[in-house]
């Protein structure tokens, strides 16, 4: 058994003594808390979105609406998600490699830049001077310390994704491991690189974008967006990367899940970051700024082979569970090994759950609107955070919530304060989040479009009457919406009790047996078998039925595109 | 075999299972399909993005809409000009916060150049209830052709966040049989 295994089972039940570098250790902490605030803040403001979007309950006023918009977008998909991959990556390079963290000190500034950059565009955006959502796209201008923030928070996060390198590096030379680095670090070096190439992204627009809100240099409406994009959405394969290795990682934690093939799905991480760079075109596929030949090459990120790749991990994670269960003897029929899983432990039901989210609808629906001319019924509609809110929320999100039960006993090393509520927590978070993409994508196909205050135009100067249909998909966003909710300030709840009041996880609990953590904890499966298998059949047809969803979803929309004004 | 946080030792660029193989060539297969399904569309198909495009001046794009708008007007409603060009011409669409201007009026099955462009902010060009949406850009000029096949009265929203009267901006197209 390797090195990393043999430390990774004293980390669970630590016998002999635990090499953890304390500073890796502590900034994991205090990023995840970071995370944990800015989610609560952004779930503040999901919940009043769900009930305004309502138009039964119509809870915001206008101004707030679109100010809870910007706070929302920005605490949830910026601020939580970044915070908690700084997180991951100082424990998939230093922790995981068993090796030390370079520049303590440098880690340490990084955090204090990102909090700093934070508060500031926090500060902005509540006082109302940057109500101009996430995106601000030009001429729409907020407050130059909007900007500001932004480009400090930037800087920050680039000094921990200097940081993680610097530690791989160094891991090597010292030799704290052997062989290859395990594939959960290398999907987190994928992200960690693409970070970089995001980042740039980011400099190159933001820094105009803040002479420009000081009146020094004229901007271009188009140009912005196309770079903003470059930024935006690389930093989405930021979070496909870090979820794909979360799901090996916890896949391997819960039930003993294996890498059916290194080559494979290295492979498909290296496609991720060659194709990524064409991301920011199918945000723009309706706009006037570029042809229709750059529009497909760069849309289908050249043949959708970041596509293939999604469709790759797709199927060797779930297979990779099987495998391993396989190997442990649930060998009956299709799928023995999927009712024999740990359901009852958050860890597995979050990622099982985030999985098929994320495969059946985020990546479905995200790869349907993104095509050229689809975008035509899809633009701008509520289509789009349909497809969104299933794949970074109910797929990277609570991804990202199953993992943070096992970061607390591990890192912060507490035990689960109301395990049972923990138990349940991903079943709740996973239903409300699908009624509401779900209920978003319906409305959306009607037309209804997103970021919008009020779709019964009451003070409108014409009438828009949108079918009844409309409305009780609209309803149904509130209704989800409340039980996401519900599902979030459960996790927030336990996480928070856990972390402050939680009794130590020691080594005396973790060898009672009894501590109140994820079952993995208590018993983690075997992370090295002697014997191969490579047949994975429940999941090759769990996979054919994904196809099939697909072929008809997508075939579906061609249609009622056909059937709309001759346009081009 | 080792989970994923585990370190390969020795060589780990084996071949890949069948299985794998299986899925790995069909899931090819489709994305192949997906990225040919473009073009054929645009060599078949309908409803495309190409139009003409090009930048403008902002005031320019407005005087030009004016002048359409005085050549072709024929009545007025809530303060904004009805035109009713001639088939086959070009037609302006100027969208500002928070307005489209002007309606139009046009004839089912007529073929026309749809000129989009913005006076101020990025707004969004979205007809219901067919649900066609087009990004409008301020110091662009997006020419669009455009066939509607059914008489009737469609509306314009704004579906690109253009300020906090966004959700008061909308317009007219009137299609007559
Ligand atoms: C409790 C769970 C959540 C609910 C009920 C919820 C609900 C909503 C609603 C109703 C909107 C407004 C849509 C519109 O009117 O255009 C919205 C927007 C958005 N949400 Fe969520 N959301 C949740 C969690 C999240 C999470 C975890 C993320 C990111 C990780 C996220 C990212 C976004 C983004 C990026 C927007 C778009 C903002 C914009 O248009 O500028 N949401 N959400
Ligand atoms: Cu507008
Ligand atoms: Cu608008």
């Amino acid at each position: 058994m390797s090195s990393i295994a043999a430390n990774w089972l004293n980390r669970s039940c630590p016998v002999t003594g635990l090499k953890v570098d304390k500073h890796a250790e502590w900034l994991i902490r205090v990023n995840a808390v970071v995370a944990v605030l800015a989610f609560t803040t952004g779930l503040v403001g999901a919940i009043m979105l769900a009930l305004t979007r309502w138009q039964a309950v119509h809870l915001l006023p206008a101004d707030w609406y679109y100010r809870m918009v910007t706070a929302h977008g920005l605490n949830m998909l910026v601020f939580f998600i970044i915070f908690f991959e700084m997180a991951a990556l100082y424990f998939a390079g230093p922790i995981l490699l068993n090796s030390r963290l370079v520049g303590p000190k440098l880690g340490w500034v990084a955090f204090v830049l990102m909090v700093l950059g934070t508060l500031m565009v926090e500060y902005t955006v509540f006082t109302g001077q940057a109500d101009v959502m996430f995106t601000s796209y030009p001429p729409l201008k907020a407050h130059p310390y909007y900007y500001l923030g932004l480009i400090i928070f930037a800087v920050g996060a680039l000094l921990v994704v200097t940081l993680f390198f610097a530690s791989i590096i160094v891991a090597k030379k010292e030799n704290t491991y052997q062989g290859s680095v395990p594939l959960v670090t290398f999907g987190a070096i994928t992200a960690a690189i693409i970070a970089v190439i995001t980042i740039l992204h980011g400099a190159i627009i933001l820094i105009p974008t803040l002479l420009w809100s000081f009146g020094l240099i004229p901007m271009d409406a188009e140009i912005y967006r196309l770079i903003f994009w470059g930024f935006g959405h690389s930093s989405q394969q930021i979070n496909v990367s870090a979820q794909v290795a979360i799901w090996y990682l916890m896949g391997g934690l819960t039930m003993g899940g294996v890498v059916l093939n290194e080559k494979v799905s290295r492979g498909a991480f290296l496609l991720y970051i060659l194709f990524i760079s064409m991301a920011s075109a199918h945000h723009l596929l309706v706009d006037p700024g570029f042809g229709p030949a750059w529009k497909i090459v760069n849309t289908s990120y050249f043949m959708y082979l970041a596509v293939l790749a999604s469709l790759i991990h797709g199927f060797t994670v779930p297979a990779g569970m099987e495998v391993g269960a396989r190997l442990q003897g649930y060998t009956n029929g299709l799928f023995e090994w999927l009712q024999k899983a740990p359901w009852s432990d958050p860890g597995f039901s979050a990622t099982f759950l985030s999985l098929i989210i994320f495969g059946f609808l985020g990546g479905v629906t995200g790869v349907v609107i993104g095509t050229e001319q689809i975008n035509i019924i899809a633009h701008n509609t509520l289509r789009i955070p349909g497809h969104f809110h299933t794949t970074v929320v109910g797929g990277t999100a609570l991804c990202f919530m199953g993992a943070t039960y096992y970061v607390v006993p591990l890192l912060f090393r507490k035990q689960i304060l109301g395990m049972a509520l923990a138990r349940i927590q991903p079943y709740i978070f996973a239903l409300g989040i699908t009624i509401v993409g779900t209920s978003m994508i319906v409305a959306g196909l009607f037309g209804a479009p997103r970021r919008h205050y009020d779709i019964a135009f009451t003070e409108a100067p014409f009438q828009v009457e949108f079918p009844a249909a409309v409305d009780l998909a609209l309803t149904f966003v509130g209704i989800g919406g409340i039980i996401a909710f519900t599902g979030g300030l459960i996790y927030v709840l336990v996480v928070v009790a856990s972390v402050f009041l939680g009794p130590a996880y020691d080594d005396a609990a973790a060898k009672s047996g009894k501590a109140s953590v994820p079952q993995g904890l208590l018993k983690l499966p075997p992370q090295v078998h002697d014997k191969e298998l490579h047949d994975a059949p429940g999941s090759l047809v769990l996979a054919f039925v994904l196809l099939a969803v697909f072929a008809v979803y997508y075939f579906t929309n061609w249609k009622i595109l056909s059937m709309i004004w001759k346009v081009g | 075999m080792h989970s994923g946080i585990v370190s390969p030792q020795g060589v780990w660029w084996k071949d890949a299972g069948k299985a794998e193989k299986l899925w790995v060539t069909i899931a090819f297969i489709w994305c192949i399909i997906l990225f040919l399904a473009m073009p054929f569309w645009h060599i078949v198909g309908g409803q495309n993005t190409t139009g003409v495009r090009g930048t403008t001046d902002p005031m320019a794009f407005m005087e030009r809409t004016n002048r359409f708008v005085t050549e072709f007007q024929v009545g007025e409603e809530k303060g904004i000009p009805v035109v009713a060009p001639p088939a086959g011409s070009h037609v302006y669409m100027l969208g500002r916060a928070y307005q489209w201007y002007p309606i139009l009026k046009l004839k089912a099955g007529s073929t026309y150049t749809l000129h989009l462009s913005s006076l101020d902010f990025n707004h969004g060009f979205a007809v219901f209830p067919i649900n066609l949406n087009f990004q409008v850009v301020p110091g662009y000029d997006y020419a669009l052709t455009i066939t509607p096949n059914q008489a009737g009265e469609y509306k314009i929203m704004c579906n690109e966040f253009c300020g906090i009267g966004h959700h008061l901006m909308v317009g007219k197209v009137i299609v007559e049989p």
